[in-house]
């Protein structure tokens, strides 16, 4: 074993060796490898290649099918050495033994089982034979059989067909006895009331009878048939036209005249004029309920009629009739499309009459859901009579009463403003004579604002109701898209600020002109209520419209900016018209106070005139009521001293006798040079100029107005000195005050300024008076 | 375009009266009369050279007065009326007289003014328009187609209508009418008519405008608040008999139909303070020109209500050639009645704004310091208006 072991080339050796190891280890790992060979898709032919294959042709295998014994042993006995061989030799007879062995037991077990195979052969052989015997009997018997078989059928012909023309004999018979017995028959069905059996059986025989008509009996049989069907078609349209039946009976009552074969034509314009008569029926309570007299029920309620009684029987009348008279074609379609147009017509009339009445009251959500049920109860029938129109129609009649709601609502919006406005007009006349100087304009400005705004959420709100989910138009395209944009965004909201613009302008118009019917104080509120609206409101209404309203038209609308324009453009026309308002009292005040006075006889100024204590009083509460609703503003920053300053200007520069000309050919132009000069460097003042949002500048126009005013007035007088004196001492007081009001008071100091030198120049005697007096008098006053 | 430029001419004294030579149709003629309180009023004679761009003047004294008002007989170049104030007693009266202007000044020829010194011509006093205890006379009015033999004065609440007798040496009182009412009532101004015969005038007290019937001197229409505030002034469409312009100090000027005046027909709002004066253009009567105090002069083409055809609109491309006039466009004016041109040449209150008589497309304003401009119209809109 151990030279076996050792030997070199074990692929080589015999496979046959019992030394399983050595010899099935190639063995299985060729298999293997065919196996691989076989996955890898490789060829037997290319692994033949290899040194270490097997060669099937080998001679020297055992096994193969090329065995040959001389080269086998040539080979084992060249190569082995002895004792190896002697192995082998060993090893071939103890294998021979066993195979001869092996070969005996095979025999033996199988001898047994021969024996017995011939045996059992021998035996069916036998069994064969008999067999074939018996058939052969069978044979002749079965054609005796078919042959006795012929006979008998030969022999029952005539009589098998006598029988099937007697059984059709029979059923003829039947029928005819069907057909004698019909008129009694129907006679009785039409007593019983069983139209519908009577109808079935006519509709059996008519073809019948229509065929044999010539046949004197079956003749009669068809008179009496359609005496007893004209009866049967009388009674059924009786029943018909009676009318006490509901519909669905009606329609049987129709579906067997059809089955009689009555004109469908005019069968389905009895059935329309019937309809109609119940429906119109409906419609005259509906118009009752509307009536003049006030005690009408709720729209819910009416709608709620309406759709159960009128809307109900045209859906039942229109299911009946397309049942009935499908066979009509589009000619039956078209008159029952007809039929519901008219009538609903006529509905849609009333109900548009009862939601008129509904236009004044402000509930919107009962409208809304009145609506709702009318539009939703008009689907049913919109979609059974599509031609009729009947759902637009409804569609349109709600946009019409949504968009009267929206005017509604926007005059809604103007009446609560003009009304806040009156609340406004009568607070600001009612704290008159408690003597108090207003609750506060601020107070009244907020009130005026939050009660707007809160009318318009509730309108928002109310109208939002059209738009909310559950309402079945709230998918309509009109709802969606231009109900939102055009008609709440656009025309209830943007118009109403426009209103209130509009309005808010208006009094600046008409009634300011003849001298202020619009307390001034109101016109600064609506001033400082449009700013608002500006900086603020305007863009939080609409933020607010645009969230609730997901405006999802396309359709252009305005914008922000264009109505913020607007409200900014109103709020300063209003300051503007305060200011020229305000003004124009001040005006007049001084204005009467220079012309009702002698000047050329006034005695020596010991005091200022009441009249120009008066002004200040007046412009300081302008001041403050102006305050409680505009920011301070700027001035130009000035020194609290300069009044004095200003006052030695003017004086100073009167006394160089720059307002004394001479009449001297060689200087023409002197007086004009000086004043020129002065105004050279003095920005024109432009008098009643715009005024902006801020108190400094709305009093600086005021104070503006008042003493161009004065100037115009003091130009057209003549001065003695004393009157000259008097407008000095004026002046001088009027500076002392009114500085601190104006944004720039250099404005102030001009004007006053001009105001003097134009009094000295229609002073023929003009002697100033000395400032220090002037400063005496007006400290003293 | 340069002779398009305003000329300008200053007076040494204050002045608001000024009046074209309503009788001279050839030369470009003014009369302005100072006032001064000091010294010896002036009445300036200016003449306007157009083609040379010329003025010559030539000063008449009036020393009766300063001068309120002024106005030229229409039928004799040299006859005038003026109201001037006196001062008696420390009391001041306004009073009235037609006057006569030196022959040799007429033709206008000192061209000069430097040694104006020497002349200093005076005028002949022809008579008196005062019957005594008649009060002060705001307003002398000529009868503006006659012969010259017709004026009216206002005189505090009186009208009173005049006979001028040969030669004006005389003036007899014809008819008068008052006013009578509430309160101390007073006339400012008036007009005359220049159609119906010349049988209407029109005059203004307060807020109120009325006009009457020189024949009978009756009040035929009246205008209660007309204007917010005082009325300054009245001027007639020349062409279109029932329209009237009104101005005053509510900082408006009003067109008013005669025979409706419940509503004015258009009002404009351009001046920035008291109008002191409203004038038609004689010939085109779309052109209006306002003076104000806010020392603006404004020439504005009231194509909508004038006697012109319609659709003489004025392109925005031609107003915009005008930068030299510094001209004000106002941006978003209804596009047929527009402000043609703001004028800003003076620097005080304009109280007188007036047409040439001989030029339609000249006028001249005065203002309180003295200061006379003479402008034109813009050449784009004339050639506009005439083509």
């Amino acid at each position: 074993m151990a030279a076996a072991a050792a030997a070199p080339g074990p692929g080589s050796g015999p496979g046959d060796s019992p030394e399983g190891p050595e010899a099935e280890g190639p063995e299985r790992r060729r298999k293997a490898h065919g196996m691989l060979k076989l996955y890898y898709g490789l060829s037997e032919g290319e692994a033949a290649g290899r040194p270490s294959g097997p060669d099937p042709l080998d001679p020297t295998d055992l096994n193969g099918a090329h065995f040959d014994p001389e080269v086998y042993l040539d080979k084992l006995r060249r190569e082995c050495p002895l004792a190896q061989l002697m192995d082998s030799e060993t090893d071939m007879v103890r294998q021979i033994r066993a195979l001869d062995s092996d070969m005996q037991t095979l025999v033996y077990e199988n001898y047994n089982k021969f024996i017995s195979a011939t045996d059992t052969i021998r035996k069916m052989k036998n069994d064969f034979r008999k067999m074939e015997d018996e058939m052969d009997r069978l044979a002749t018997n079965m054609a005796v059989i078919t042959d006795f078989s012929a006979r008998i059928s030969a022999t029952l012909q005539d009589r098998h067909e006598r029988i099937t023309k007697l059984a059709g004999v029979h059923a003829l018979l039947r029928k005819l006895q069907f057909l004698f017995e019909l008129p009694s028959r129907l006679t009785k069905c039409v007593e019983l009331g069983a139209y519908g059996q009577a109808v079935r059986y006519q509709g059996r025989a008519r073809a019948v009878l229509q065929q044999y008509q010539h046949l004197p009996s079956f003749r009669a049989i068809q008179d009496d048939c359609q005496v007893i069907t004209a009866r049967l078609a009388q009674q059924l349209r009786q029943r018909f036209r009676e009318g006490g039946s509901g519909a669905p009976e009606q329609a049987e009552c129709v579906e067997l005249l059809l089955a009689l074969g009555e004109p469908a034509e005019e069968l389905c314009e009895e059935f329309l004029a019937h309809a109609r008569g119940r429906l119109e029926e409906e419609l005259r309570s509906l118009e009752a309920e509307l009536g003049p007299s006030p005690p009408a029920p709720d729209v819910l309620e009416f709608t709620d009629h309406g759709g159960s009684g009128f809307v109900g029987g045209l859906c039942q009348v229109a299911a009946a009739y397309q049942e009935l008279f499908a066979a009509q074609g589009p000619a039956g379609a078209d008159k029952l499309a007809a039929f519901a147009r008219e009538l609903g017509s006529r509905y849609f009339a009333l109900v548009e009459r009862r939601l008129a009445q509904e236009q004044g009251s402000g509930d919107n959500s009962l409208l809304v859901r009145a609506l709702d049920r009318f539009h939703r109860r008009l689907r049913a029938p919109g979609a059974l009579l599509a031609a009729a129109g009947l759902a637009e129609a409804a569609t349109e009649i709600v946009e019409r009463v949504a968009r009267e709601r929206l005017g509604h609502h926007l005059q809604g919006l103007q009446a609560a403003f003009l009304g806040s406005l009156t609340d406004v007009r009568q607070a600001l006349a009612a704290p008159r004579i408690a003597g108090k100087e207003g609750p506060g304009l601020a107070e009244l400005l907020a009130n005026v604002a939050s009660s707007i705004l809160s009318h318009i959420k509730a309108s928002l709100a109310s109208v939002h109701l059209f738009t909310a989910k559950e309402v079945s138009f709230s998918n309509k395209p009109y709802f969606r898209g231009e109900f939102c944009s055009q008609g709440v965004r656009e025309s209830l909201i943007v118009g109403f600020i426009r209103s209130m613009c509009q309005t808010a302008q208006s009094f600046c118009d008409s009634p300011g002109e003849k001298g202020g019917a619009t307390p001034p104080a109101l016109l600064l509120l609506l001033s400082r209520l449009c700013l608002d609206y500006e900086t603020a409101t305007i863009s939080y209404i609409l933020t607010l419209t645009d969230e609730q309203f997901l405006v999802q038209d396309q359709s252009p609308v305005t914008p922000v900016s264009t109505l913020c324009a607007e409200a900014r453009e109103t709020a300063r026309r209003l300051l503007t018209h305060y200011v020229k308002v305000q003004g124009l009292v001040i005006s007049q005040m001084l204005r009467k106070s220079v012309e009702t006075r002698d000047w050329l006889s006034t005695l020596e100024p010991r005091n200022v005139r009441a009249v120009m204590k008066r002004v200040v009083e007046d412009t300081t509460a302008i001041d403050v009521q102006v305050g409680l609703l505009y920011e301070e503003g700027v001035r130009k920053a000035q020194s609290s001293d300069s009044s004095k300053r200003t006052f030695s200007v003017y004086s100073s520069s009167r006394q160089q006798g720059r307002y004394a000309p001479s009449y001297t050919p060689s200087a023409p132009m002197d007086t004009n040079l000086l004043s020129n000069i002065q105004k050279l460097f003095s920005e024109r003042i432009d008098v009643f100029s715009p005024v902006e949002f801020n108190k400094v500048s709305v009093l600086t126009g005021i104070i503006k107005i008042s003493l161009k005013t004065l100037l115009e007035c003091v130009r057209l007088r003549t001065f003695g000195r004393f009157g000259l004196q008097q407008v000095q001492v004026d002046c001088h007081f009027l500076q002392l005050y009114l500085w601190r009001f104006v944004a720039d008071e250099e404005l102030v100091h001009l004007l006053l300024d001009e105001v003097v030198a134009s009094a000295a120049l229609r002073c023929p005697d003009p002697v100033p008076m000395e400032p220090s007096v002037v400063e005496v008098i007006c400290e003293r006053g | 375009m340069e002779d398009d430029a305003p000329v300008i001419y200053g007076l040494e004294f204050q002045a608001r009266a000024l009046t074209p030579q309503t009788a001279e149709t050839d030369a470009i003629r003014f009369l302005v009369g100072t006032q001064s309180l000091k010294y010896d009023n002036q009445i300036h004679v200016i003449d306007f050279d157009d083609e040379n761009n010329i003025i010559n003047k030539n000063v008449l004294l009036h020393q009766v007065g300063e001068i309120w008002h002024i106005s030229a007989s229409p039928s004799d170049k040299g006859v005038l009326a003026t109201c001037y104030n006196k001062t008696a007693d420390s009391k001041v009266v306004t009073c009235a007289a037609v006057w006569r202007m030196p022959l040799e000044l007429e033709p206008g020829g000192q061209d000069s003014p430097e040694d104006a010194a020497s002349p200093a011509h005076t005028l002949e006093l022809l008579c008196h328009l005062e019957p005594a205890a008649r009060g002060s006379t705001a307003c002398v009015a000529w009868e503006p187609a006659g012969d010259g033999k017709r004026v009216i004065s206002l005189a505090d609440n009186h009208i009173l209508l005049w006979d001028l007798q040969e030669s004006s040496s005389q003036a007899m009182l014809a008819s008068s009418a008052s006013l009578e009412g509430k309160g101390q009532l007073k006339f400012t101004t008036g007009r005359w008519s220049p159609h119906h015969n010349c049988s209407q005038v029109a005059t203004a007290n307060d807020t109120a405008i009325r006009g009457w019937d020189t024949r009978t001197m009756s009040q035929i229409y009246c205008i209660e608040s007309a204007h917010g505030q005082l009325v300054r002034d009245l001027d007639f469409n020349p062409n279109k008999q029932y329209y009237l312009a009104s101005c005053g100090d509510d900082c408006k000027v009003k067109f008013w139909d005669t025979r409706n005046v419940a509503e004015p027909v258009k009002t404009l709002e351009e001046h920035s303070h008291w109008v002191w004066n409203v004038r038609y253009n004689h010939s085109h009567d779309q052109l209006v020109l306002t003076g104000s105090s806010d020392s603006r002069v404004i020439l504005s083409n009231m194509v909508s209500i004038s006697s012109e055809p319609f659709g003489h609109l004025v392109d925005d491309d031609d107003l915009s050639d005008q930068e030299e006039r510094r001209l004000e466009e106002k941006s978003q004016e209804p596009p047929q009645d527009s402000v043609i041109a703001t004028y800003e040449e003076h620097e005080d209150s304009v109280y007188a704004v007036d047409w040439s008589s001989a030029d339609p497309w000249l006028f001249a304003s005065l203002s309180y310091d003295g200061r006379l401009v003479i402008n034109r119209v813009p050449r784009a809109l004339k050639y506009h208006i005439l083509l």
